[in-house]
C-alpha cells in the first residue's frame, strides 16, 4: 500500500486547514447572479483579511442542508441564503440574527430597499435578511411571433387575451409552442406560478379558518384554464418543465410566450445565450378583471443563523454583497444589464441601469404590484403571494405540486387532481393542528 | 480458448458485441464530447457529433466556481481511506469466518449484510444530530466512519466468500508443520488471498467514491466529495449542458481510469465465490 | 476441528467488525424508533410530546403509500430483470471469439463507475429530453414524434438508468462464471451432440446459478434504497408514478422536515426491506451455502 502515506498527509493536511481563524462559511444557490458574486468575492477578502468558504448547491439540496443545520443547531454556517419564504417563519422561530448594524448604517441605505421586498424579509419590524435580488413574475414574449399571429400585446393583458394569443402563436410544424409555464412539480416550481396565477382568478389557498380550498370553483377554474391552455399552446413534456427547461427553450425560440420570473429578461436577451433577443417584449402577468394579478414576490437573501460563531463578520460580508456599491462594482465589470435586480430603489432611478435594462420599469412595476399581506380577493389567514407562510406550506405543496403536474401529464383529471389535493391538504392540516 | 469457429460467425459476433458495447457507452461518450462543445452547439437543434469549435473553457468556468481539486482530494481520501479501515477491521473478521465456521456464521453474515438495508433517509436526522454533537459534520474523518460503517458488510463478504475458496489442508499441512500462526497468515494465506483483497478494495473504493447521499447531506464546504461538487452544477438558471458535462466529466474521471487501469484485478475476485 | 483456541480467537478476530455494525445498526435504529413515536418537526418547534401511533397512521395512510409500495417491487424487479437477463446474454456474447475482448470489456463496464447523480442527470439531459435530448433526436430523425420519457414511462425511464449502471456489474460477476467453465465440459457437451439451446439450458445456466444468485442478492441490497436517480429526474412524479418508499420517506421526513413522520416512514421501510430478504433468502438461498 503505496498510498498510505500519502493519505495519511493529506488526511492531517485536511485537518489543519480547517483550522484557520476568521473564515465565513457561506452557503448559496448556484444562480447566476450568486455564482457571479463568488468570482467578485475575492475583492472582499482583500479588504477585510476574511477568508470565504463557498458552499454553492443546486436550489432544492441548498434548502434541505440549510433547513436541517438551522432546526438542528448544526452550526455548518456562517451565511445562509434564503428566500421571502423562510426569513419570516425562521425568524420567529429564533434561528435568525436580526441585522441590526445593517440597519442602523446609513451608508447601507436600509430605507433603500424596495419596500415589498423588506417588508417580505422583515419579522416584527426587524430585518433579518437582506435581499441579493428580487423579483416577480411578468410575460415575456416574442415581438415577432406576436405580429405574425396578427396581435398586439396590451402592457397589462387578460387571461383570456393570452389564451387567445398562445393559441394563435402556436405552429407545432415549427416547433413553436404559443406558452411556456412551469409544469415540473415542486412549492417552489408549479405551485409558485399556479399559485399566482390562482390569485388572479380569485382562488385562495385556504379560508378563515385554515380549511384548504382546492374544492372551489375558483380554483377548478384555475386549473382548467392552465390545463387546457398547455394541451393547446404549450410544449411537449410540459410536467418535467421548470425555470430552467423553460428558459432554454425560451432562448431556442420555442416559445411565444413565458410568464416566469423577472430575473429571467436579462438572460433571454442577452445575445450571447439567446437567439431571440432581439425579440423579446415585455407585460404584466395577466389578470381576470378582479383586481389581482398572478404575479409573484420573491427575494433570494443573506441571513445569519443564530448558531454562526462569526456573526460580526457575517454582517459585514451581508452588508459588502447587498449595499450599493456591490451594485456598481457587477455594473463596472459585468456591464448594468448584469447588476441583481429588484432591490433597491435607487437602481430604477438610475439613468444607466434604465438604458441598460428595457425591461427595469416592467420589473419594477410588477415588484410593486404584488402584495403579500392581500394576495388574493377574499380575506386570507395568511401571508405571502405565491406561497403561504407557515412551515408546513413546503410539504402541502410539494405534495399538490405532484397531483397538479400529473394532471398536466394527463395521468388523472383535473377534477381528481383537485379533489385530492384538497384529502392531502386537510390531512396535513389536521395533523399540524390548525384545523381542530 | 482457442475454438475454431468460422469467420463469417466470429464476424457477427465481434459487430454485434460492439454494437451493444457502444450503445451501453453512449452516455459516457456523450458527456466526453459535450464537455469540449460552446453552450451554444450543446443544445444545438440540430446535433453534432465531434465538437465543431472544440473549445476547454468549460473546464475553466467550471474550476472557477468550484475547486476541482479540493473535492477530488476529499473523494480520494474518503473513498480510499474508509476502504483501508474497512479492510483492517474486515480482514480478520472473514478470516475468522471462513476458516472457523459455527452454526452462527451464516446468520452473523445475513445480520450484517441486513445492515445495509437500513435507508439512509430515514436515519439522516438521528446520525445528523450525532455528527453535530461530536463536531464531526463536515470533516473528512466523519465522512470516512460512515463510509466505513456503509461498506462494512460488503467487505466482509466479499472476503469471505474468497477465502473460503482457498483450500483448507495447505493450512493444516503448514500448521503440522509447527508454522506460527502469524508466519501461516503472512507466507500462506496472503499470497493467496492477495487478488481477492485487491478486487474487494478495488469495487469498494468505487461504491465510496459513488455514494451521493451522506456525501451531500453532511458536508459544507471543506469535507465536500465529488458528488457534492456536481450537485453544484445540476440545473442552475440556464441548461449549461457543456458546463454540467465538464464537470461530469471531471467527476466520474479519476474513478474511470482507475477503474479501467484495474480492470484485470478487479475482476478476479470479482466471484463472490460464485465459481466453483 | 475447531479446538477452544481458535474459537477464541476467532470471536477475537471478529470482535471489531460486529461490534461496529452493532453500534451502527443499533444507534441510529434506536434513534429512529424513539422519533418515530414522538411529534418531531424540524420547522415547527410546536410540535412536541408523545405521539402513540400517529406517526405510523399518517405514514402508511398517505395517499401514495401502497403505489410506493408497489412501484419498490417494480424497480427492484425490473432492474433485476433486465440486468439478470442482459447479463447473461451479453456474458456469453462477450465469451465467444470475438475480436478486441479487451477493450470491449472496458468500454462494457464503464458505465458501473459512473456515479448515481451523474448518471441520472447525463440520462436525463442528454438523452430523455424531448426537445434536446439525443433520443428525441433519433426519433426525430426516423419522423417519429419524441417520446416524453419522464412523463409518459416515468418509472420505466428510472428503471432504465438504474438498469444501465448495474448491467456491467452482472455481466462481470457472469463472464468470470461462465469462463470457469471448463474446456472439457463445453467439449464434453459438445461431443454428446447437443444444440446450442440445450447446452445452455443443462450446462451453462446451472454453472451460473450461484452468481445470479449473488448478482440478485448484491443488487437488491442496493436498489432497495434507489433515490437520487429519482430525485434528479422525476421527484418522484408526475403524481406519484416513481415514488418508491425510500423517496416516500424522503418526501415526508425531509422535503416536509417532518422527523417523527419520517422516521416512521424509516422503520416502516427497514420492515419492508426485512421482508424482501427473507423472501430472496427463502427464493435463492439453496444456492448459496454460506
Amino acid at each position: 500500500m503505496k498510498l498510505t502515506p500519502i493519505l495519511v498527509g493529506a488526511f492531517t493536511l485536511a485537518l489543519a486547514t480547517s483550522a484557520s481563524a476568521q473564515t465565513l462559511t457561506i452557503a448559496t444557490v448556484n444562480n447566476g447572479d450568486m455564482v457571479r458574486m463568488q468570482a467578485l468575492s475575492p475583492a472582499f477578502t482583500e479588504e477585510t483579511g476574511i477568508e470565504l468558504n463557498w458552499v454553492v448547491l443546486e436550489e432544492n439540496t441548498l434548502r434541505q442542508n440549510v433547513t436541517t443545520d438551522i432546526a438542528t443547531n448544526g452550526g455548518q454556517y456562517d451565511v445562509m441564503t434564503i428566500g421571502t419564504y423562510e426569513a419570516p417563519i425562521w425568524a420567529k422561530q429564533g434561528w435568525l440574527t436580526p441585522l441590526d448594524a445593517l440597519s442602523a448604517d446609513a451608508e447601507y441605505d436600509v430605507d433603500d430597499i424596495l419596500p415589498p421586498i423588506r417588508e417580505g424579509l422583515s419579522f416584527e419590524g426587524k430585518l433579518y435578511a437582506a435581499p441579493f435580488y428580487g423579483e416577480s413574475s411578468f410575460i415575456m414574449y416574442r415581438k415577432d411571433l406576436m405580429e405574425k399571429a396578427g396581435l398586439e400585446m396590451p402592457e397589462a393583458p387578460t387571461w383570456e387575451f393570452i389564451g387567445e394569443a398562445a393559441r394563435a402563436m402556436t405552429d407545432r410544424s415549427a416547433d413553436i409552442n404559443g406558452i411556456c409555464l412551469r409544469g415540473k412539480a415542486g412549492w417552489g416550481e408549479n405551485m409558485a406560478f399556479l399559485t399566482a396565477m390562482s390569485n388572479s382568478f380569485g382562488a385562495r389557498w385556504f379560508d378563515e379558518n385554515w380549511a384548504p380550498q382546492f374544492n372551489t370553483p375558483e380554483w377548478k377554474s384555475t386549473l382548467d384554464t392552465y390545463l387546457s391552455l398547455m394541451a393547446d399552446a404549450g410544449p411537449s413534456g410540459a410536467s418535467s418543465n421548470g425555470f430552467n427547461e423553460n428558459l432554454t427553450l425560451f432562448q431556442q425560440g420555442k416559445c411565444g410566450m413565458w410568464i416566469d420570473a423577472t430575473v429571467a429578461a436579462s438572460f433571454v436577451t442577452n445575445p450571447d445565450d439567446s437567439t431571440v433577443a432581439d425579440q423579446v417584449g415585455f407585460a404584466l402577468a395577466p389578470d381576470n378583471g378582479l383586481g389581482k394579478r398572478g404575479n409573484w414576490l420573491w427575494a433570494w437573501s443573506l441571513a445569519i443563523p443564530n448558531s454562526s460563531q462569526n456573526k460580526e463578520a457575517a454582517e459585514q460580508f451581508i452588508n459588502w454583497a447587498t449595499n450599493k456599491d456591490y451594485l456598481a462594482l457587477v455594473a463596472e465589470q459585468e456591464g448594468w444589464a448584469n447588476v441583481p435586480p429588484g432591490t433597491r430603489t435607487s437602481l430604477y432611478e438610475n439613468p444607466d441601469y434604465q438604458a441598460a435594462a428595457p425591461f427595469a420599469k416592467m420589473t419594477l412595476d410588477s415588484i410593486n404590484a404584488a402584495n403579500p399581506a392581500e394576495p388574493t380577493v377574499q380575506p386570507v389567514p395568511y401571508t405571502g403571494v405565491q406561497f403561504v407562510a407557515i412551515p408546513e406550506f413546503a410539504g402541502i405543496a410539494t405534495n399538490v405540486g405532484q397531483l397538479f403536474s400529473a394532471a398536466l401529464a394527463g395521468q388523472i383529471s383535473a377534477d381528481d387532481a383537485l379533489a385530492q389535493a384538497q384529502d392531502a391538504a386537510t390531512r396535513d392540516m389536521t395533523r399540524a393542528g390548525y384545523i381542530k | 480458448m482457442a475454438r475454431n469457429v468460422p469467420a463469417s460467425t466470429r464476424i457477427g459476433f465481434t459487430a454485434l458485441a460492439w454494437i451493444i458495447a457502444l450503445i451501453l457507452f453512449s452516455p459516457i461518450l456523450w458527456v466526453l464530447l459535450t464537455a469540449f462543445k460552446t453552450e451554444a452547439e450543446a443544445i444545438a437543434n440540430t446535433p453534432t457529433f465531434f465538437p465543431q469549435n472544440f473549445t476547454l473553457e468549460n473546464f475553466g468556468a467550471v474550476q472557477a466556481r468550484s475547486d476541482y481539486i479540493k473535492h477530488a482530494t476529499n473523494s480520494i481520501i474518503v473513498s480510499v481511506g474508509s476502504t483501508l479501515i474497512g479492510l483492517v477491521i474486515g480482514i480478520p473478521a472473514a478470516w475468522a469466518m471462513a476458516f472457523a465456521p459455527t452454526k452462527r456464521t451464516k446468520d452473523v453474515l445475513m445480520w450484517m449484510l441486513s445492515t445495509k438495508m437500513m435507508p439512509a433517509v430515514g436515519v439522516l436526522i438521528p446520525i445528523y444530530l450525532i455528527f453535530r454533537d461530536l463536531r464531526l459534520l463536515d470533516t473528512v474523518h466523519g465522512l470516512t466512519i460512515i463510509m466505513t460503517l456503509i461498506n462494512l458488510p460488503i467487505i466482509i463478504w466479499m472476503l469471505y466468500t474468497y477465502f473460503k475458496e482457498i483450500p483448507v489442508d495447505i493450512l493444516e499441512a503448514s500448521r503440522m508443520d509447527g508454522a506460527e500462526l502469524w508466519n501461516e497468515i503472512v507466507h500462506v494465506l496472503v499470497p493467496m488471498a492477495v487478488p481477492g483483497i485487491a478486487s474487494t478494495l478495488l469495487l469498494n473504493v468505487i461504491l465510496a467514491w459513488n455514494e451521493a447521499f451522506w456525501t451531500i447531506t453532511l458536508t459544507s464546504g471543506r469535507a465536500g466529495t465529488l458528488t457534492a461538487f456536481i450537485s453544484s452544477f445540476s440545473s442552475p438558471q440556464g441548461l449549461f449542458l457543456a458546463k454540467l458535462s465538464a464537470a461530469s466529466l471531471l467527476a466520474i474521471a479519476p474513478i474511470l481510469l482507475m477503474g479501467w487501469f484495474s480492470q484485470k484485478q478487479l475482476v478476479r475476485g470479482l466471484t463472490f465465490g460464485a465459481v466453483k | 476441528m475447531a479446538t477452544a483456541q481458535t474459537r477464541t480467537l476467532s470471536r477475537v478476530m471478529m470482535a471489531p467488525a460486529v461490534i461496529v455494525l452493532l453500534i451502527w445498526m443499533i444507534v441510529p435504529l434506536v434513534m429512529t424508533l424513539w422519533f418515530s413515536f414522538q411529534n418531531y418537526s424540524l420547522i415547527n418547534p410546536m410540535m412536541t410530546g408523545f405521539a402513540g401511533w400517529a406517526n405510523y397512521v399518517y405514514v402508511i395512510g398517505d395517499p401514495s403509500f401502497t403505489q410506493a409500495l408497489v412501484n419498490t417491487l417494480i424497480l427492484v424487479g425490473g432492474v433485476l430483470a433486465i440486468t439478470v437477463v442482459g447479463g447473461v446474454l451479453l456474458a456469453m456474447l462477450l465469451d465467444q471469439p470475438i475480436w478486441g475482448q479487451g477493450l470491449l470489456r472496458i468500454i462494457v463496464i464503464s458505465p458501473f463507475f459512473v456515479m448515481p447523480p451523474v448518471a441520472a442527470l447525463i440520462w436525463k439531459n442528454g438523452f430523455m429530453h424531448p426537445g434536446y435530448g439525443m433520443l428525441g433526436h433519433l426519433w426525430k430523425f426516423f419522423g417519429l414524434q419524441p417520446v416524453d420519457w419522464f412523463n409518459q414511462y416515468p418509472l420505466f425511464s428510472v428503471i432504465v438508468i438504474v438498469a444501465w449502471q448495474w448491467l456491467p456489474f452482472a455481466t462481470l460477476i457472469l463472464l468470470t462464471a461462465i469462463q470457469s467453465l471448463s474446456e472439457e465440459q463445453r467439449e464434453a457437451a459438445e461431443m454428446d451432440g447437443a444444440n446450442a439451446l440445450n447446452r445452455f439450458r443443462y450446462i451453462i445456466l446451472p454453472h451460473m446459478a450461484r452468481a445470479i444468485t449473488i448478482v440478485i442478492l448484491i443488487q437488491t441490497i442496493f436498489l432497495l434504497g434507489i433515490f437520487a436517480e429519482i430525485r434528479v429526474t422525476t421527484g418522484g412524479g408526475p403524481g406519484y408514478a416513481s415514488t418508491n418508499i425510500t423517496f416516500l420517506v424522503f418526501r415526508t421526513g425531509i422535503l416536509s422536515n417532518d422527523i417523527g413522520a419520517g422516521s416512521a416512514g424509516g422503520v416502516v421501510a427497514v420492515i419492508i426491506a426485512n421482508i424482501v430478504a427473507i423472501f430472496l433468502m427463502r427464493a435463492v438461498g439453496k444456492n448459496l451455502d454460506a
